[in-house]
């Protein structure tokens, strides 16, 4: 009895259609989320993330009838997120038929949406999203997003991070924060998310791998399950990824919706380099 | 036969309506004591806090009829929390007092492992098992919980494991419950609401 690691597809949708984009830019259209949501069903998904990359308000009720229909072909959990920002915009996910909710660039400008959504969902259900770009050197002002309630975070991630490190973008990776990943992981634990889906700014779309050093970094600081996302394209890629990156879960869009990867095969590499995984029947 | 889905407010009740929907099962929500007057089957779906399921069950004055209609032999499915609800307590609110069908209480998982125990896991078949009929020790289940019932009662029939081990599937007389989610475990999950159904009918 071993927990299996899990393969996560995504769903980048622009609220009704997949999208997908290169580092976060230069979208196209990718599919109908219902069709590709009940392919990834039978071809053995452990479970499925939704995510409404723009997050306009205007869009909300297309997306919520988005997860609806998802969630109607899965027999499987679905994570679904993007532009959560209140109790209620995470309440209105859950009753369309998500398992879970992802939070991100909401809960850095308030970090207290974390404990919010964990005390009425339970912890199980509230993923932190963070976008990690590496910095080589120390953080500048330049750039640098207004965060309203900066006085309201916690001593942790007052101070400006100084040396290299990942920094946590938000609003979809345009805006640096200046806060060091690491230590709004940690913070995040602390305030009630269940899971943590880490994705590489800088491995996005690349296909070159997971970011191995960031995903062990954060992986190994926190007592929560983590997603790695960002460069994946081979099998091992995911091998790497959960032995020396010691991810939980790992995540990829393009490759499973253009069938350059099946998600069965995957598992039977993974299988055969004797990484626990649940395999299709 | 309907099946009758305890509504106290818990995220996945539509995803267990679902679930059977898809076996061409009926069911039905019920929020009122007097509705579980006369009912043929009852799932106990639950996610998030004890306290949430706990405090709902007894606002919505819905203890002592499931209780009775437990009594009365109907067959019960409990999931997750709804496998909790039946100890005594549980230490994520020790305040409050559990259906106190089984003696014992539910407990943190160990810190010593990543908490919640969230993902796909196999259990290990303790007792010959109605509700596991045609699943296996290789079949993965669906898990997302951070507390878990120790195994000393003999009505566990498969226990599963994740920094310690504890109770995965429960079965006495008429009365089931599963701590992981088989509304959400694929096809082995729809075997086994088919196993709870048929039991019932």
């Amino acid at each position: 009895m071993t927990l299996a690691r899990r393969i996560i597809p995504c769903l980048d949708t622009d609220g009704a259609r997949v999208v997908k984009g290169v580092n976060f830019a230069g979208l196209r259209d990718a599919g109908d989320p219902a069709a590709l949501a009940a392919r990834y069903n039978v071809e053995g998904a452990d479970e499925l993330v939704v995510l409404d990359i723009a997050a306009s308000r205007d869009r909300q009720p297309t997306f919520l009838e988005t997860i609806r229909r998802v969630a109607a072909e899965l027999a499987i959990p679905l994570t679904a997120g993007g532009g959560i920002r209140s109790l209620d915009d995470g309440r209105a996910v859950i009753r369309a038929g998500a398992d879970k909710i992802t939070v991100n660039t909401a809960a850095v400008k308030r970090p207290e949406l974390i404990t919010e959504l964990s005390r009425e969902f339970g912890a199980q259900a509230v993923v932190l999203a963070i976008d990690a770009k590496f910095e080589s050197s120390s953080a500048t002002n330049l750039g640098c997003v207004a965060v309203a309630n900066w006085s309201e975070l916690p001593a942790v991630v007052e101070s400006q991070a100084e040396n290299p490190h990942w920094d946590v973008r938000i609003r979809g990776g345009r805006d640096s924060t200046h806060l060091d990943a690491l230590d709004w992981a940690k913070l995040a634990v602390e305030l009630g998310a269940g899971e943590i889906l880490l994705t590489s700014m800088d491995r996005d779309g690349t296909q070159s791998g997971f970011d191995i050093a960031l995903t062990n970094a954060i992986s190994t600081s926190v007592s929560v399950p983590v997603i790695a996302s960002g460069g994946a394209k081979s099998p091992q890629h995911f091998a790497e990824v959960f032995t020396a990156g010691a991810a939980d879960a790992a995540l990829a869009a393009s490759i499973f919706h253009d069938n350059t990867q099946s998600i069965r095969a995957l598992k039977q590499f993974l299988a055969s380099q004797q990484i626990e995984v649940r395999l299709p029947c | 036969m309907t099946v009758t889905i305890i509504d106290y407010g818990a995220g996945n009740v539509p995803s267990v309506e679902r679930a059977l929907q898809k076996l061409g099962l009926a069911s039905e929500r019920v929020t009122q004591p007097n509705e579980l007057a006369a009912v043929s089957a009852i799932i106990l779906p639950g996610v998030g806090h004890y306290a949430a399921i706990i405090r709902a069950l007894d606002q919505q004055n819905l203890r002592a009829p499931l209780l009775d209609a437990i009594a009365r032999g109907v067959p019960f499915l409990g999931i997750c929390l709804g496998l909790q609800a039946l100890y005594s307590g549980s230490e994520e609110a020790p305040a409050l007092c559990g259906l106190n069908l089984f003696s014992g209480s539910v407990r943190s998982l160990p810190t010593t492992v990543k908490l919640p125990h969230m993902g796909w896991n196999r259990l290990g078949f303790q007792r010959p098992s109605r509700l596991l009929q045609g699943l296996s020790e290789s079949d993965y289940f669906y898990f997302a919980h951070t507390f878990a019932a120790a195994i000393p009662a003999n009505e566990v029939v498969a226990c599963c494991e994740h920094g310690a081990n504890f109770t995965a599937v429960l079965e006495h007389k008429t009365i089931f419950a599963t701590q992981f989610h088989p509304e959400k475990s694929g096809a082995a999950g729809a075997r086994l609401l088919q196993n709870f159904v048929s039991l019932a009918a």
